[in-house]
C-alpha cells in the first residue's frame, strides 16, 4: 500500500500552502484522484486518518472527487469514456487509444479553512 | 462558524516529480541511458536484468540499482557480471520513488556509464505513481503468472513503454496463451513494443539487446549538447 506515503506527501504539501498563505484550521480537503491514478480511494480515507493524528490536520475530512477515465479517438475525434479500464478503445469505433485524456489526475484542488 | 474554500491546485507527487525530472536531465547530460523494471513478484526480474548486464558488459559500461524490501542477494547475484551494482532497501516501502535513487547514485560518475537499470521492488500497484526519471520502463509479465496480469493491473502496463514476456521456456508446460497475453497487453496499452523471452536460454535476448543499442544511440543524437565554456 503506498497510499500512506501519498497521504504523507499531501500532508507536507497543505503544510507547505497553509504556512504560505497563513491558512489556520483546515476542514476540509478536496483532492481529485482519477481512476487510472494507480492510488486507491479507500485506502486513501485509512490512510488520512492514520497519518494525520497529532497533526494540524487532525480533524480535517478528507473529500475525493473521483475522476473518470477518458480517452481520445483519432478515428471520431471525440473525447469518449473507453469500455472499461482494460479496454483502451473507443466505445463507437472500437479504434485503439493510447492518448488519455483525463484519469490520471492525483491533486489537491481546494481547502475548506475556517474564516 | 462560516468556512471559506481556497483554491490549491497543487499535484501530490509534486516533489517526486521535481526530482524525477531533474534526475532524467542529469542523465540525459551525462548520456546514461535509463532503464526501469518493474513487474510482480517472482517474474524473472533478476534473472533477466542478470542476462541484460553479461550481455551489454562485453561493449559496453552498465550499472544497476535494485530495489527490494530486504537483503542484498539480488546485488550480489548481479554482481557476477558488473561490480557496479547497489541495492536499495526500502525496508517496508513497496516502491522506489526519485529521492531513494537520488541518494543511490551519490558518488557514482553517471558520464563513465552508458545503461543503467533500475529494478524496482516487485509489486505491480505502486511503482506506477512515482516516476523515476527513466528513460524507458520495461513492465515485465511471466508465462508462469497468466494471461490476464494486464486486465488486472492495466494502470501499470499503461504507464510502461515496453513489455517483457518472461519465462518462455516454461510457457508450453504452464499452457500460456501467447496469443491473448499480446491480446491484454494491446488491450491496455495500444502500439507497445511486446518481446518474448527466456533468461533461461537466452532466447528473445538479441531483440532486446538491439532495442537498448537503438535506443542509447538515439539518446546520443538527441541529447542536449554539453556546456563549454571558453576561459576568458
Amino acid at each position: 500500500m503506498h497510499e500512506l506515503s501519498i497521504v504523507l506527501s499531501i500532508i507536507d504539501e497543505i503544510g507547505d500552502q497553509s504556512e504560505a498563505l497563513g491558512l489556520k484550521d483546515v476542514e476540509t480537503v478536496h483532492l481529485k484522484v482519477g481512476v487510472f491514478s494507480g492510488v486507491d480511494r479507500d485506502a486513501l480515507l485509512f490512510a488520512w486518518e492514520l497519518a494525520c493524528e497529532g497533526t494540524p490536520l487532525e480533524h480535517s475530512r478528507l473529500d475525493i472527487e473521483t475522476v473518470p477515465l477518458v480517452i481520445r479517438c483519432a478515428v471520431c475525434h471525440q473525447n469518449r469514456t473507453p469500455p472499461s479500464l482494460y479496454q483502451l478503445c473507443c466505445p463507437e469505433c472500437e479504434t485503439p487509444s493510447d492518448t488519455i485524456v483525463t484519469g490520471r489526475e492525483l491533486e489537491v484542488v481546494s481547502l475548506e479553512v475556517a474564516a | 462558524m462560516s468556512t471559506r474554500i481556497v483554491e490549491i491546485r497543487a499535484k501530490v507527487m509534486r516533489q517526486n516529480d521535481l526530482l524525477a525530472h531533474a534526475l532524467r536531465e542529469r542523465f540525459e547530460t551525462s548520456g546514461v541511458s535509463v532503464v526501469g523494471l518493474v513487474s510482480s513478484p517472482g517474474s524473472g526480474k533478476t534473472a533477466f536484468l542478470e542476462k541484460l548486464l553479461s550481455g551489454l558488459a562485453r561493449d559496453f559500461r552498465v550499472a544497476a540499482l535494485v530495489g527490494d524490501l530486504a537483503t542484498e542477494n539480488d546485488a550480489a547475484r548481479l554482481k557476477r557480471a558488473t561490480p557496479n551494482v547497489r541495492q536499495i532497501t526500502t525496508g517496508t516501502i513497496c516502491h522506489l520513488d526519485a529521492q531513494m535513487i537520488e541518494k543511490a547514485l551519490e558518488g557514482w560518475q553517471l558520464d563513465t556509464l552508458d545503461f543503467l537499470f533500475i529494478e524496482n521492488v516487485g509489486n505491480l500497484v505502486c511503482p506506477s505513481s512515482y516516476d523515476l526519471g527513466e528513460e524507458l520502463r520495461f513492465v515485465m509479465l511471466s508465462a508462469t503468472e497468466g494471461e490476464d496480469k494486464p486486465l488486472k493491473y492495466p494502470t501499470i502496463f499503461n504507464s510502461s513503454d515496453v513489455a517483457i514476456i518472461t519465462k518462455m521456456d516454461l510457457a508450453e508446460a504452464a499452457e500460456f496463451d501467447v496469443a491473448a497475453a499480446r491480446r491484454n497487453i494491446e488491450s491496455v496499452r495500444p502500439g507497445m513494443q511486446i518481446f518474448e523471452v527466456s533468461a533461461k536460454t537466452g532466447s528473445g535476448m538479441q531483440r532486446v539487446f538491439q532495442l537498448l543499442r537503438d535506443q542509447l544511440a538515439h539518446s546520443r543524437e538527441t541529447r542536449p549538447a554539453l556546456q563549454i565554456q571558453t576561459i576568458q
